[in-house]
């Protein structure tokens, strides 16, 4: 059994409208461990951004427990959380969030600004690192608008490594992204799941979830289903199994 | 997070919009440019005025007699004569921080040189007077403390003497002159200086001993009109007055009640009146100019918080990769101390270089000073703080969640 990387107990969030009190999450509790590729799913209103935010340390829960790597996210600051987002998780959003007018590399580098530890030629050289993992290196110096839809997402992920984090949060990462490119991302996402990230994939798409290794599906702030992923699909095949397009 | 890197941030993020930057700058650029071209303007005239009359003697004290109360009959001061040779030798003796003493006896009169005759007056005076009056020699010799000694007839005439008595052009050094009756030997001549501030001629004058007045012309050996100082400068010719008057007092035997019997005026007074009023133009001048610079300061305020909205996903994207509050407060204040600093520089290089044109092309005088350099770029930092700050205040308070979200 490998190690237990993420721990939520009973996890409830309420949020107070005016005179009502809507109950987000309703006491919600899974595991996850080192190593494994796990997709969240279910339909708006379900919880999952709720969930999502709280996984990410944006958020903390009303009651339960949520450890992350071992701390306790609800007994942090703002600060803390900060702290935690820059060094244990790794973000990718749906919409790309690179900075316009800005190098590939400096958006990749643009976490390590925020810790103080790591020198300029250090924050290069992880840098060049992490985009070289994700097959950009030849793409350091194009800026966002310079790039296709699928290398900005590949940018955002190079981000999301260059911390090292102990977790890949992807909120909806192929939500902009046509059949291909996305399955070319979770091609990415199973190439670096089997190097040992361990990662958590917010998705809507059924054929997305069909990639992981997991499934959790949310329904009303419950667990509606926590299933491994029996027939794993592999992305680099279902890439292979495309019709070939005429641009190719 | 290290304060180079928050720096770098926040130089990058002002890369990224250079225009807008540049724009937000220029407020703060006129603003300050401004203030050091309306500071030099304002500074070089009230200097411009203070050399003009510190070339009549800036640092000249007149004492001079007062008029009194005898008896209810108040006697001008012309009449009653209360200066000596007594108080000058005291002044000379003990007064501290004065290097040049005169008396001063004239008497007015027809000058006539052959057939030319002008009306002026002649003034006896020691050897001390030219320093006093800041006057030089043109040609010819001053007359020495031997002539002082002998009454000796000789004269110094000023231009306006020369040009009536010597109506063709000759040498009058060597020539003789007669004041009323009497003759004089003209031994030198003054450089012109022109009218005084008030316009008086200060040409018009023709210099003797004042031994020579007294004894030959008036006739009047004892009482003197007054006797003129030049404090060793005008930073001292305050306490020089207050010396003057104490030593003045005591020559004269003055009880404590009796009010002085002499009146000692310094140049100085005059040129503070007008020293203030010329300050209070830079003032004027300066705070119309300081506007220019809070408003640029309100320029910068409402980009920065243009800025902070339309960059809210940034700041969600940043807070969510691991900045602080704090971090995002000062990557916006350094952007808006940047934005502050980067135009007071060009303002200030653009100030020096308008004064010089005002310079050149007006020929009005300009005295750019270090103080107004370091002021103006003094309040572009505080400005820059000020006003970034609670853009900057906002950005950090933002919650990441909403900020990641929003569009």
């Amino acid at each position: 059994m490998s190690k237990i990387i993420l721990d939520i107990q009973h996890l409830k969030r309420d949020f107070i409208m005016g005179e009502e009190t809507v109950h987000a999450l309703k006491g919600i509790s899974f595991t996850i461990s080192a190593g494994e590729f796990v997709t969240i799913m279910g339909s708006s209103g379900s919880g999952k951004t709720t969930l999502l935010n709280i996984l990410g340390c944006l958020d903390k829960p009303s009651a339960g427990n949520y450890f992350l790597d071992g701390v306790n996210v609800k007994e942090l600051d703002r600060n803390k959380l900060a702290g935690l987002r820059n060094t244990k998780i790794g973000f990718v959003f749906q919409a790309y969030n690179l900075l316009a007018r800005t190098s590939a590399l400096e958006n990749v580098e643009l976490p390590l600004f925020y810790n103080k530890k790591v020198s300029a030629s250090l924050r290069k050289e992880k840098g060049l690192k992490a985009l070289e993992a994700v097959k950009l290196s030849n793409r350091a110096d194009h800026t966002p608008n310079q790039l296709s839809g699928g290398q900005q997402q590949r940018v955002a992920i190079a981000r999301a490594l260059i911390n090292d984090p102990v977790m890949i949060l992807a909120d909806e990462a192929t939500g902009n992204l046509d059949t291909k490119t996305s399955y070319e991302i979770m091609a990415l996402m199973q190439e670096l799941n089997e190097q040992g990230k361990t990662i958590v994939f917010v998705t809507h798409e059924p054929d997305i979830a069909a990639f992981s290794s997991r499934t959790i599906i949310l329904k009303d702030g419950k667990i509606l289903k926590d299933s491994l992923n029996e027939n794993k699909r592999s992305a680099k095949e279902a890439l292979a199994a495309l019709p070939v397009s005429d641009d190719n | 997070m290290s304060i180079i890197n928050l720096i770098k941030i926040a130089l990058k993020a002002l890369q990224r919009n250079k225009l807008r930057a540049f724009l937000t700058m220029l407020g703060i650029i006129i603003g300050v440019a401004s203030v050091i071209a309306m500071m030099a303007i304002g500074q070089g005239s009230k200097q411009s005025i203070q050399t003009s009359l510190s070339g009549m003697g800036s640092n000249m004290i007149n004492i001079m007699p007062k008029s009194k109360d005898v008896g209810g009959v108040r006697i001008g001061g012309s009449n009653y004569q209360t200066l000596t040779m007594k108080d000058v030798k005291a002044i000379q003796k003990n007064a501290i921080g004065i290097d040049g003493i005169s008396p001063i006896v004239s008497s007015s009169g027809q000058s006539i040189r052959g057939s030319n005759n002008w009306p002026t007056s002649i003034t006896g005076v020691s050897t001390d007077y030219l320093h006093i009056r800041q006057l030089s020699l043109k040609d010819g010799i001053m007359f020495s403390e031997t002539d002082i000694l002998t009454s000796a007839k000789v004269c110094i005439l000023g231009k306006t003497v020369i040009d009536n008595l010597f109506p063709n052009g000759e040498n009058p050094i060597g020539q003789y002159i007669r004041f009323n009756k009497t003759p004089f030997q003209v031994i030198g001549t003054l450089v012109p200086k022109g009218q005084s501030n008030f316009g008086q001629d200060q040409d018009d004058i023709i210099l003797t001993p004042y031994t020579t007045v007294q004894n030959r012309i008036t006739a009047s050996t004892i009482y003197l009109q007054s006797i003129m100082v030049s404090a060793a400068s005008l930073a001292i010719s305050d306490s020089a007055t207050e010396n003057i008057k104490s030593i003045m007092r005591e020559t004269h035997h003055l009880k404590e009640s009796d009010e002085d019997d002499f009146d000692v005026r310094t140049q100085a007074e005059l040129i503070k009146t007008i020293g203030s009023t010329s300050s209070m133009l830079t003032v004027l001048l300066t705070s119309i100019a300081g506007i220019s610079l809070l408003i640029g300061g309100i320029g910068i305020m409402n980009i920065m918080y243009v800025s902070v909205t339309e960059r809210t996903r940034e700041i969600g994207l940043r807070m969510s990769i691991g900045a602080r509050g704090i971090d995002i407060l000062m990557q916006f204040l350094i952007e808006a101390i940047m934005i502050s600093i980067t135009g007071g520089l060009i303002g200030v290089a653009l100030g020096i270089a308008s004064s010089q044109l005002v310079a050149v092309f007006v020929h009005w005088p300009i005295l750019i000073s270090e103080s107004s350099i370091i002021l103006s770029f003094f309040v572009c930092g505080i400005t820059g703080i000020f006003f970034g700050y609670y853009p900057a205040l906002k950005a950090s308070r933002l919650d990441p969640i909403e900020a990641l979200r929003y569009e």
